[in-house]
């Protein structure tokens, strides 16, 4: 259950080794939060995430499960399994996702379908599977990572742009049709966040970094938001560049 | 039965299920055989503070009849003062039958606008606890429909650990569908008050301890200035008094009762309004209203016992966010532990609207009854407060290394742990309501988050 002050007992995160989503369990991980599930593909790798947040917090009861982010077809079984291990999931923090900045697409055309499995059709596999789950139990919160490349997708990324366009659009139908259930869907759209996904990338404007995303997603469950932008302007900058005219989009140096 | 969303008078924790309202055991029967594994709960007004009476993604039976056209359904012997009332009917409906005949109801927290079910559920207790117990003490017998549908007649005397196991039970060992309650006669609708500005938190202690006058007034409570600080550090408000004399009330009516509701909060207040500034601007003038001099009055029933009550929906003024009360409980002898709880809050810049102080009488036989003899502080705080979780986590703390318990009607934050550590009693309650409900169908979201309820049984 969640309580009064804003925390919630039982947290899931999906991409356990995700660095952001790790962040943001440091910030949502407070006294009262009894139960938490790192899914992830390399359980060592999660143990040891798992192990710093147990030293802070040693009251913390902490699972593991397997999965493979791209397999659309398990995560039916994902989540009952992750629900077996802890009753009902108060927040779920779906942070699975690839990059691939700078793939080549035109010679490996499989990393486009992994990623396509991963950024989208596996994950939206994933928020049906949690959403049927919520709205059985009258309530609960799906934090999904999206990102302002879906905005409006440029030139260096499309594929991932596209995945993330695709997503977003998704999740926040997903919350209007969970309208009234009690569940519901927080939207994230980070800028560039500085992390190992973007490690020798050229920082964009208004860059940012896990901290400063973890505490906006973190203030938008206390509030009930739909949508948060990390950092916040990025919602007028993207107002503007969304409705440029090709034309000049295409001229910008992004 | 429509899909709600409820939460509790705090307005936090939000959550959605199947809610039908009736008072009609048939009804309620056949809704019993028809819950889902999520379980069900009986709610009443929906008073108490967190998640006591919510069950997410389950059934809810609410139980009131605030409109029921058919009157009240009560009945006041005139000669014993022997109620026999639905647990739909509020203690506002019962006072305005029951006063003006020269009754009163036996305990009355800070609200009137509670069940007969849910007060018995929470146990609640007022003013008066030193002096007249809580209000379990006066229920004389109960009727209480089981998971399985079977009502059973409950009383102190012939089934005694159904009985206490339902008083404080926090809805979890069944509905309760009536019962029988001693009231106290009246002789005026008038309270005489006596009320005294105390000027710190020594003082405030002396005034009200055992050793000194406080055991001869009936009622007594003491408002405390939780911003306050350095040598006024917890000064406060006392106010004791009883029921008046018809004699001492000068008035050719002296049992007339008009409780009517003033003003309504409005639906808009942004988070924030009630801040520390705000706050503090109010203690200030709340304290220097008072008279510095010791001071009798006559007050009416509503200005002593439910001032809060003048604001219809008061819980909005804390915004959307909602607030949360914290209600605890310490022995007598850890006076050290309240003080340095009131200097953690007031260090830490939490600002409470309303904080309330007052010494409670022995415990009784329920199990997870909250009042036992000891202090007890009661304080609101906006729910979206930053660091609030940590901040109450090692409160908590405090209060259970102390001997401490928290009052579950208003909790909506503490960990499973602390009901354990605070109520010695809970695993023999365990047993009880597993025997009341072996199906495991009561749930509710409190019980959900404390473990209340066997969580190896469905979610």
């Amino acid at each position: 259950m969640k309580n009064g002050v804003g925390v919630a007992q039982n947290i899931v995160l999906f991409g356990g080794t995700s660095e952001i989503g790790q962040v943001i369990l440091r910030r949502v991980v407070k006294p009262g939060v009894s139960r938490l599930v790192l899914v992830s593909r390399d359980i060592d790798a999660a143990n040891r995430v798992s192990q710093e947040l147990v030293g802070a917090h040693p009251e913390l009861d902490v699972h593991h499960v397997r999965y493979e982010a791209s397999d659309a077809a398990s995560m039916e079984h994902v989540v009952a399994e992750v629900a077996d291990s802890i009753g009902d999931i108060d927040i779920a923090i779906v942070a699975q996702g690839l990059l691939n900045e700078g793939a080549d697409y035109y010679t490996n055309p499989a990393d486009l379908v992994e990623m396509v499995n991963v950024n989208f059709t596996g994950e939206m596999v994933l928020l049906y599977a949690l959403a049927s789950r919520m709205r059985g139990q009258g309530y609960g919160k799906i934090v999904v990572l999206s990102s302002v490349a879906g905005e409006r997708v440029r030139r260096g990324n499309p594929v991932y742009g596209a995945t993330k366009a695709g997503l977003d659009g998704f999740a926040l139908a997903l919350d209007h049709e969970l309208d009234g259930s009690g569940a519901s869907v927080l939207v994230v759209r980070p800028g560039f966040v500085t992390t190992k996904m973007t490690t020798g990338m050229k920082k964009a404007p208004l860059s940012t970094n896990p901290e400063a995303v973890a505490q906006i997603v973190e203030k938008g469950i206390a509030t009930d938001k739909k949508v948060v932008w990390a950092p916040a302007p990025l919602h007028w900058m993207f107002l503007i560049l969304k409705n440029l005219p090709i034309a000049i989009w295409r001229r910008l140096p992004i | 039965m429509t899909m709600q969303r409820l939460s509790g008078w705090g307005r936090t924790a939000w959550t959605v299920a199947d809610v039908i309202n009736t008072t009609d055991e048939n009804i309620m029967r056949s809704t019993l055989a028809s819950v889902g594994k999520r379980g069900a709960i009986a709610r009443g007004l929906g008073r108490s503070y967190g998640a006591a009476a919510q069950n997410a993604g389950g059934t809810v039976v609410e139980i009131t009849s605030e409109h029921d056209p058919m009157g009240i359904d009560a009945v006041l012997d005139p000669i014993s003062g022997i109620l026999d009332v639905a647990s739909s009917v509020s203690l506002d409906s019962i006072l305005r039958m029951c006063v003006p005949r020269g009754w009163f109801v036996p305990v009355t927290p800070g609200t009137r606008f509670v069940t007969i079910g849910g007060a018995i559920a929470s146990d609640v207790h007022g003013k008066n606890h030193h002096f007249d117990g809580s209000f379990g003490q006066h229920v004389l017998s109960m009727t209480v429909m089981l998971s399985s549908g079977e009502i059973v007649e409950l009383s102190p005397e012939t089934n005694p650990a159904w009985f206490w196991a339902t008083v404080g039970g926090m809805g979890l060992t069944g509905i309760v569908i009536r019962a029988s309650l001693q009231m106290l006669r009246i002789e005026s609708s008038q309270v005489r008050v006596e009320t005294e500005r105390l000027a710190n938190f020594d003082a405030v202690c002396d005034a009200m301890s055992g050793d000194g006058e406080d055991d001869s007034y009936r009622y007594s409570v003491c408002w405390v200035d939780l911003l306050a600080t350095g040598s006024s550090m917890g000064r406060g408000v006392l106010t004791r008094g009883d029921h008046a004399s018809a004699a001492e009330v000068d008035n050719s009516d002296p049992l007339h009762y008009d409780p009517r509701l003033r003003v309504s909060a409005p639906g808009w207040v942004p988070n924030g309004l009630l801040n520390k500034l705000s706050i503090k601007a109010f203690n200030e003038a709340w304290y220097r209203k008072a008279p510095s001099k010791r001071h009798v009055g006559m007050e009416s029933i509503p200005a002593f016992f439910h001032p809060l009550d003048g604001v219809n929906k008061w819980n909005r003024l804390y915004g959307p966010q909602g607030f949360i009360q914290y209600q605890f409980i310490v022995p007598l002898d850890r006076t050290d532990v309240l003080r340095k709880v009131i200097e953690t809050f007031s260090s830490a810049g939490v600002a409470s609207f309303l904080a309330v102080l007052k010494r409670m009488g022995p415990q009784n036989l329920a199990p997870l009854s909250f009042p036992t003899e000891g202090w007890t502080l009661t304080l609101d705080m906006a729910a979206g407060t930053k660091g609030l979780a940590e901040l109450l986590a090692s409160v908590d703390s405090m209060v259970l290394d102390a001997g401490g318990r928290h009052y579950l009607a208003k909790d909506s934050h503490v960990a499973p742990s602390a009901v354990r550590r605070g109520y010695p009693r809970f695993e023999e309650w365990m047993s009880t309501r597993d025997a009341m409900d072996p199906a495991g169908l009561w749930r509710s979201d409190l019980a959900r988050r404390l473990g209340l309820v066997d969580p190896r049984r469905n979610s």
